[in-house]
């Protein structure tokens, strides 16, 4: 089975995260980075779809050359090709990164054949635009469906239902193959390296792919932080003699 | 004219309608614009039954699309009707609840008409008239806050629509308005039919079928939640967690780091990408409050934090704070509600 | 907060653990009115303490850091916070397995339990290491892990039962001073904190790899700078988690590749020390609300790691398998000579420095500055290589830091040779005969700040004339020259000419002058002008802080003049116990006067070659300071010089003290004159060591530290003056004690020959001097005979060693051994005097 997953490099901050001066981006002199949450779940599950049947997971990422750090990241816990369609590194809006995206997918397949699956995070953990994988998927006339945090394969890997939480549940969607699927976080607990797999990742030659893409609707002006709300915290007292206190508080809403 | 997705499920509007509206006709009211609804797949039957309240919320009109292929919820399917709604309807924008499903549809549209569509706005401020072009919310461009980070950043942007008379497609972050009614309400809207084409395919991704995990309180509804963090330190240290949740009639919840331990199951995760929980009472224990919890936890109504750092971030949020060990302080709570209770 | 602590005698900034354990000690030692800050939370504010692995492996070459880490050690254990896991260090290569016998020297030295395993061994102990690739290990099963987070929260409650307060979450923002009390000089008034402003007498930083940014808010500095050490917890791994404990089976160091794996619980932490050294600003480090998890745990950078996997994989193949659950760019701090910063900073009276300092040795340095705030001295060791007061001002500025943090990171587990020299930041401070020296060929060593020639390549015709030639062993060899010998014996023969402008010169100037210099000094410096004295400067306890020549230059002068490597230290000494009443000024004239040694038995006639005065025992008594004019250019005007008769070479000759600007001009007459008598130039090889040693001439640092008094030393004169002076009191009652336990003696190695038939020279690196029968020699006090100084005797014919023997044992003729690279060479013990010419006839004749 072939599977493409696609992900995206994000920052990964403490408690607070701060914005360049300029307002344009976060700024991330301390932070390290790290692949988008719901991205390492669809990695993994790819993975382990390919351990299991057979088959082969590419990983495709737009953005600057350092997003080849989370390419070989996916190999390093399994994935067996890294793609980058390569910008200066900017945000790019949706539509420009769906069309890129379309775009790789597009000249991907006309050299290698259809992937069977496409895998997207249901959104990035940064900007959260909740649309880039649909975009890719109408584009490419594929069915999509997106908050999936489980996936089963049927009929020889030729369909597959997949799982979307619901109040008290889920609701279940089965999908012929080719299909695109938004994950979540909670499709799987994704694997951390081994030191051969991050040391195999090294040899990852990463393909590189010139963007082909245009600005869509959407521009940011500037990042900010939202007013914080201060909370006047009432410490109740340290320790197990402040029980008491705290079950007060807890009776005044009438729980206790 | 704005159009609002309503959201429902087999004909039951739930509150993510209510707060598009209520988001909506704000907006409307400051562009002299009418609000209408658009409720997809929904018979004549449900969207009469749902008519009164969205009409008191806002709703001056409500358009329907009716079509064999929307028998349940389907994203092609109702992406594709909103789509050719608003092709023929022409409003000045969409705008939906940014819950799981209006993000997904209001993607689904916006991507058949290539449009911009801004997820989880928090405000949202139409052009101003084509004299003020050139002017910081002038030449055609929608200003619109929205939320970056779930919740921790906010992002300024503009939305452009590619040509002239094109819709903009906006959602609200859940929960930015609580659903008000106006007062007095104004009488039913009108309801009108929209005629749509839908390929058979469509059907491919409608729900096939639904399971039902579990009766009782769940995570997200659940009116206490008791968390517990990295500070936990083990999978076996969550008993003392799971009484308290229990006296209270509450759940267990989590934070990331516990579950990428493999202590509990993701679906106890509250955080940006795990469950987002309203409790009136959430108990964080040992939990510092880094923005990946936070912004799971912040629509809760109470908070009290039992934490050793008196300054983690989790109690500088709190209401109430203990300052100490949970694993000392959580069983005295549990033990003195018991005694209370016992009285 | 009504109940802020806005006065406190104390105020210690940081709760890592050397914070903590700081108020623990003060707590301890009768301190009060402690308020410790951090701007974390308790108990892991975020500093380097939390993040640490948390092992120590007791034994180190050097004296200070092995000791305190062996007191550091026994405090987690009598804290019970502590597990003796047992620890090898194992050997990849030959120069290792030499390493790990000079380590096992190092061990008997001090007195740590330690033996040698074959690859085989090792592999008993720890089955999953791969015995293939190495060749052998040292296996020390004190090694320990400890809770340095627990330690800390045991030493601060301890601290706060007694009335301590502690303020978490609360950033310094300031350090204010108020001027004096002398001109120049401030002292400590307060701490601004972001919960208010705290007035009080002390201050101390023990805050890590923040502590230079701290130091200079109150205008001093702490030379270090936060460097990152990349660490990876694997796991899980079934037989780590099949012991059922957090440490289970011995920490291995891998010498070879920098790196370390140290089991945790089911996991293993990987460490290096082995990847490009990475250095941080502090103001680079993330706030505890920015970073992911934790101001000093920052992003790993996997690349730099990459090799290091490799190269745990190949030392334990089960590593390869094993998940990477966490990683970190750790920060600790580094300083530019590798040792901590302890003690008051010379800029700002009473504040204090506590940093650089991990956990390995962090309680015993707690310790040791709590008794320094206490008892003027630390009492537990002398930590005079640690003293900040050690730093010149070219060794505090970043680009110093940096440099030298940078070239030793890779050291950490490097094999570095005693003598090693560093390869950047060299020509700081040069004397003013820097280019002549260089075209004669000057091998140079710095000596901190100063190039000082260790031998002259242009002597190197000599080996042939004294039949010299190089060591058999490349170890001893290095860093060494048969050319210093030939230099020796040439000086011994003709006539030696020594560069000592490094000698780091102070004037004390007023009319208190002479009375100050008498408080500071043993001896008796209220003596006629023109005469000098050589006397050391004592403890509040009675053991050595200084060693050095103090001379009368004037009515209301004295000149002080020390070695390089004690300036720093001796200045601040100096500066520090002034008077107040405006009586007496300090000032460093080194930069003024630069000064050369003339010695050798033709030394009068050189220098009479240039100079008319009377040369004679009678016209330059031995000790005499002389001003004379020297001519040293035809027809241009003389040049005025003070002769100083005096040797620390054993013959006869002059520190001619000039005006830096007049150096080289004397320089270039006396070569020119002296080559009629067979002059040459000499390097520190002579002056420093062989010239020294045969003379028995105890040098600061080596044989004269805290722990040892002039009585021991055999440096007491017959009286004592009546004048008072620091540790007066303490020295009276080890006089009054009578006979000395121990004595400073020179031994000769009467036998040079290893097992294997080479011939070996001790280095002077505290090889331990046993009885006959191989036991190590340990005073009372704990304290053990061990090399101090070694060396070769060129006119003696032996190699020569120095050593406090118990007084038993200090009779000439005694046999004993002393340990080399794990193996006993027979000594024989000369006497605690000069092994060549005794009556010192050639200096005084």
């Amino acid at each position: 089975m072939r599977i493409l997953c696609c992900i995206k490099r994000v920052p990964a901050p403490g408690a607070r995260i701060n914005v360049s001066a300029d307002g344009s981006s976060v700024d991330a002199a301390h932070l390290g980075f790290t692949t988008s949450p719901h991205e390492e779940c669809a990695v993994e599950e790819a993975v382990r779809i390919t351990e299991r049947g057979g088959g082969e997971v590419t990983v495709l990422t737009v953005g600057g050359a350092e997003a080849g750090e989370q390419l070989r990241y996916a190999a390093s816990v399994g994935a067996h090709r890294g793609v980058l369609v390569l910008t200066d590194g900017s945000p790019w809006d949706p539509q420009r990164t769906a069309r890129a995206l379309t775009a790789a997918v597009e000249s991907l397949e006309a050299a290698d054949g259809a992937f069977d699956l496409i895998l997207f995070g249901n959104e990035s953990a940064d900007s959260g635009g909740f649309q880039v994988g649909v975009r890719v998927a109408c584009a490419l006339g594929r069915a999509v469906v997106n908050g999936i945090k489980g996936i089963e394969l049927s009929q020889g890997e030729a369909r597959l239902r997949a799982r979307r939480e619901i109040e008290g549940g889920f609701e279940v969607y089965e999908l012929g193959l080719p299909a695109v699927l938004g994950v979540k976080e909670g499709l799987n607990l994704p694997r951390y390296p081994t030191m051969r797999g991050r040391l195999a990742s090294k040899k990852l030659e990463i393909a590189t792919l010139a963007p082909d893409s245009s600005a869509g609707g959407q521009r940011l002006r500037r990042l900010h932080r939202p007013v914080e709300t201060v909370s006047d915290t009432a410490i109740l007292g340290q320790g197990a003699d402040a029980a008491a206190a705290a079950v007060d508080a807890i009776a005044e809403l009438g729980l206790v | 004219m704005l159009l609002v997705l309503i959201e429902h499920d087999r004909g039951v509007v739930g509150a993510p309608a209510l707060e598009a509206l209520t988001f909506a006709r704000g907006l409307a009211a400051g562009m002299d614009a009418d609000c209408c609804g658009l409720m997809i797949g929904a018979g004549e039957t449900s969207a009469g039954r749902a008519a009164a309240s969205l009409g008191a919320h806002g709703a001056a009109r409500l358009y329907t699309v009716e079509h064999e292929v929307l028998s349940d919820f389907g994203p092609e399917a109702w992406g594709e009707s909103l789509a050719q709604a608003v092709a023929a309807l022409q409003p000045a924008a969409v705008l939906a609840c940014g819950s799981e499903r209006g993000n997904e549809v209001m993607a689904q549209a916006a991507a058949r008409l290539d449009l911009p569509f801004a997820a989880n706005c928090i405000a949202v401020t139409a052009p101003a008239p084509p004299a003020t072009a050139g002017t910081e919310n002038g030449g055609g461009s929608w200003s619109v806050t929205r939320v970056q980070w779930g919740g921790s950043l906010l992002e300024d942007a503009d939305l452009a629509p590619g040509a002239q008379n094109e819709a903009a497609f906006f959602s609200c972050a859940l929960h930015t308005v609580a659903p008000a009614p106006l007062d007095p309400p104004p009488g039913a809207p009108e309801m009108l039919p929209v005629a749509v084409e839908l390929d058979a395919e469509m059907s491919r991704t409608v729900v096939a079928d639904r399971v039902v995990l579990e009766a009782g309180v769940t995570l997200p509804t659940a009116p206490v939640v008791v968390g517990g963090g990295r500070g936990v330190g083990s999978a076996e240290g969550f008993a003392v967690l799971e009484e308290l949740a229990e006296l209270l009639g509450g759940r267990v919840g989590c934070s990331r780091a516990v579950t990428n331990n493999g202590w509990r199951p993701h679906s106890d995760q509250v955080g940006q990408t795990g469950t987002r929980i309203a409790p009136e009472l959430y108990i964080a224990a040992g939990i510092s409050g880094a923005v990946q919890h936070w912004v799971g936890a912040m629509a809760s109504k109470h908070i009290l934090a039992v934490n050793t750092d008196p300054e983690a971030n989790m109690v500088a949020k709190a209401d109430w704070a203990v300052v100490g060990d949970l694993h000392e302080v959580i069983p005295a709570i549990t033990a003195e509600i018991r005694r209370r209770r016992a009285q | 907060m009504s109940d802020f602590p806005s006065n406190a005698k104390c105020v210690v900034i940081g709760a890592g653990i050397v914070g903590n354990c700081l108020v623990g000690h003060l707590t301890k030692l009768g301190w009060s009115d402690l308020v410790l800050v951090d701007k974390g939370p308790l108990p892991n504010p975020g500093g380097s303490t939390g993040h640490a692995s948390n092992f120590i492996f007791p034994v180190d070459h050097n004296k200070e850091m092995c000791l305190l880490g062996v007191q550091s050690a026994d405090q987690y254990r009598e804290l019970g916070l502590s597990v003796d896991s047992g620890g090898i260090e194992v050997a990849r290569t030959r120069q290792r397995m030499d390493e790990l016998q000079r380590r096992m020297t190092s061990a008997k030295a001090w007195g740590v339990e330690a033996r040698l395993l074959s690859p085989e061994e090792v592999a008993e102990l720890v089955p999953f290491v791969n015995s293939e690739v190495i060749l052998g290990g040292f296996y020390c099963p004190s090694v320990s892990v400890v809770d340095s987070l627990e330690t800390g929260t045991v030493m601060r409650r301890l601290a706060v039962d007694d009335g301590c307060r502690v303020l978490a979450n609360t950033e310094v923002l300031d350090i204010v001073t108020t001027p004096g009390p002398n001109p120049g000089e401030s002292r400590v008034s307060a701490v601004v904190t972001s919960a208010g402003v705290i007035e009080t007498e002390y201050a101390v930083i023990a805050c890590g790899v923040w502590s230079n940014r701290i130091a200079n808010m109150a205008g001093a500095s702490i030379p270090l700078v936060p460097a990152v050490h990349q660490m990876a917890d694997v796991g899980p791994i079934d037989v780590l988690a099949q012991t059922g404990n957090e440490i289970g089976y011995p920490i291995v160091r891998d010498m070879d590749t920098f790196c370390y794996e140290r089991q945790s619980a089911g996991s293993m932490e990987v460490g290096s020390y082995g990847h490009r050294p990475i250095l941080h600003h502090p103001d680079d480090i993330p706030s505890n609300e920015e970073a992911a998890l934790s101001p000093t745990e920052m992003p790993f950078t996997p690349d730099d790691f990459d090799p290091q996997m490799e190269q745990a994989i190949e030392l334990m193949d089960m590593l390869g398998d094993a998940e990477i659950k966490y990683a970190i760019n750790g920060l600790l701090s580094l300083t530019p000579d590798a040792m901590p910063c302890l003690g008051e900073v010379p800029e700002v009276r009473n504040l204090w420095a506590a940093a650089a300092v991990w956990v390995k040795e962090g309680p015993g340095m707690a310790q040791a500055v709590a008794e320094w705030m206490t008892f003027g001295y630390p009492r537990v060791i002398d930590v005079h290589g640690a003293d900040i007061a050690r730093f010149y001002p070219e060794e505090r500025s970043e680009e110093h830091i940096w440099a030298r943090a940078g070239e030793h990171f890779n050291k950490t587990y490097g094999i570095v040779h005693p003598a090693e020299q560093w390869e950047s930041r060299r020509n700081l401070r040069v004397g003013p005969y820097f280019s002549r020296q260089q075209e004669l060929g000057a091998f140079f060593f710095q000596a901190r700040t100063w190039e000082r020639p260790q031998w002259y390549e242009s002597n190197a015709d000599l080996l042939q004339r004294y039949d010299l030639g190089e060591r058999e062993v490349e170890w001893d060899n290095r860093w060494w020259s048969p050319i210093g010998n030939a230099e020796h014996l040439n000086l011994r023969e003709n006539c030696g000419l020594v560069d000592l402008s490094a000698f780091q010169i102070f004037e004390l100037n007023g009319p208190g002058a002479v009375a100050y210099a008498e408080r500071l000094a043993v001896n008796r410096v209220a003596v006629a002008v023109g005469r000098s004295v050589y006397t050391p400067w004592l403890t509040p306890d009675g053991g050595f802080h200084s060693d050095l020549t103090m001379m009368r230059t004037a009515e209301d002068r004295v000149r002080i003049v020390t070695g390089v490597f004690d300036g720093g230290r001796d200045s601040f000494w100096a500066r520090r116990h002034m008077p107040t009443d405006g009586s007496v000024t300090f000032t460093d004239i080194t930069g003024d006067i630069t000064t050369l040694g003339l010695w050798g038995p033709k030394a009068p006639a050189v220098l009479a070659a240039v100079c008319d005065a009377d040369l004679s025992q009678a016209g330059s008594p031995y000790g005499s300071l002389r001003e004379v004019e020297l001519d040293c250019v035809a027809g241009a005007a003389p040049v005025r010089a003070t002769l100083f008769r005096i040797s620390y070479v054993g013959d006869a000759g002059w520190e001619i003290y000039l005006s830096t600007a007049d150096g080289p001009a004397v320089w270039d007459a006396l070569m020119r004159v002296g080559a009629d008598f067979g002059l040459r130039p000499a390097g520190g090889a002579v002056y420093g060591t062989s010239g020294r040693l045969e003379k028995g001439y105890r040098l600061m640092g080596a044989e004269l530290e805290s722990e040892y008094n002039p009585l021991e030393a055999g440096l007491a004169r017959p009286r004592v003056k009546e004048a008072d002076f620091i540790g007066k009191e303490a020295y009276l009652k080890a006089r009054a004690a009578g006979e000395p336990e121990v004595r400073m003696c020179v031994l000769t190695v009467e036998d040079l020959h290893d097992s294997r038939g080479r011939e070996r020279y001790m280095q002077g690196g505290n090889e331990p001097i046993v009885t006959p029968d191989g036991e190590r020699i340990v005073d009372s006090h704990g304290r053990v005979s061990r090399v101090t100084s070694a060396g070769p005797g060129p006119s003696v014919g032996k190699h020569l060693l120095m050593a406090y023997l118990p007084a038993e044992l200090a009779s000439p003729g005694t046999r004993l051994g002393v340990v080399y690279m794990n193996e006993t060479f027979d000594v024989r013990v000369a006497g605690t005097g000069a092994v060549f010419d005794p009556d010192d006839s050639r200096m005084k004749e």
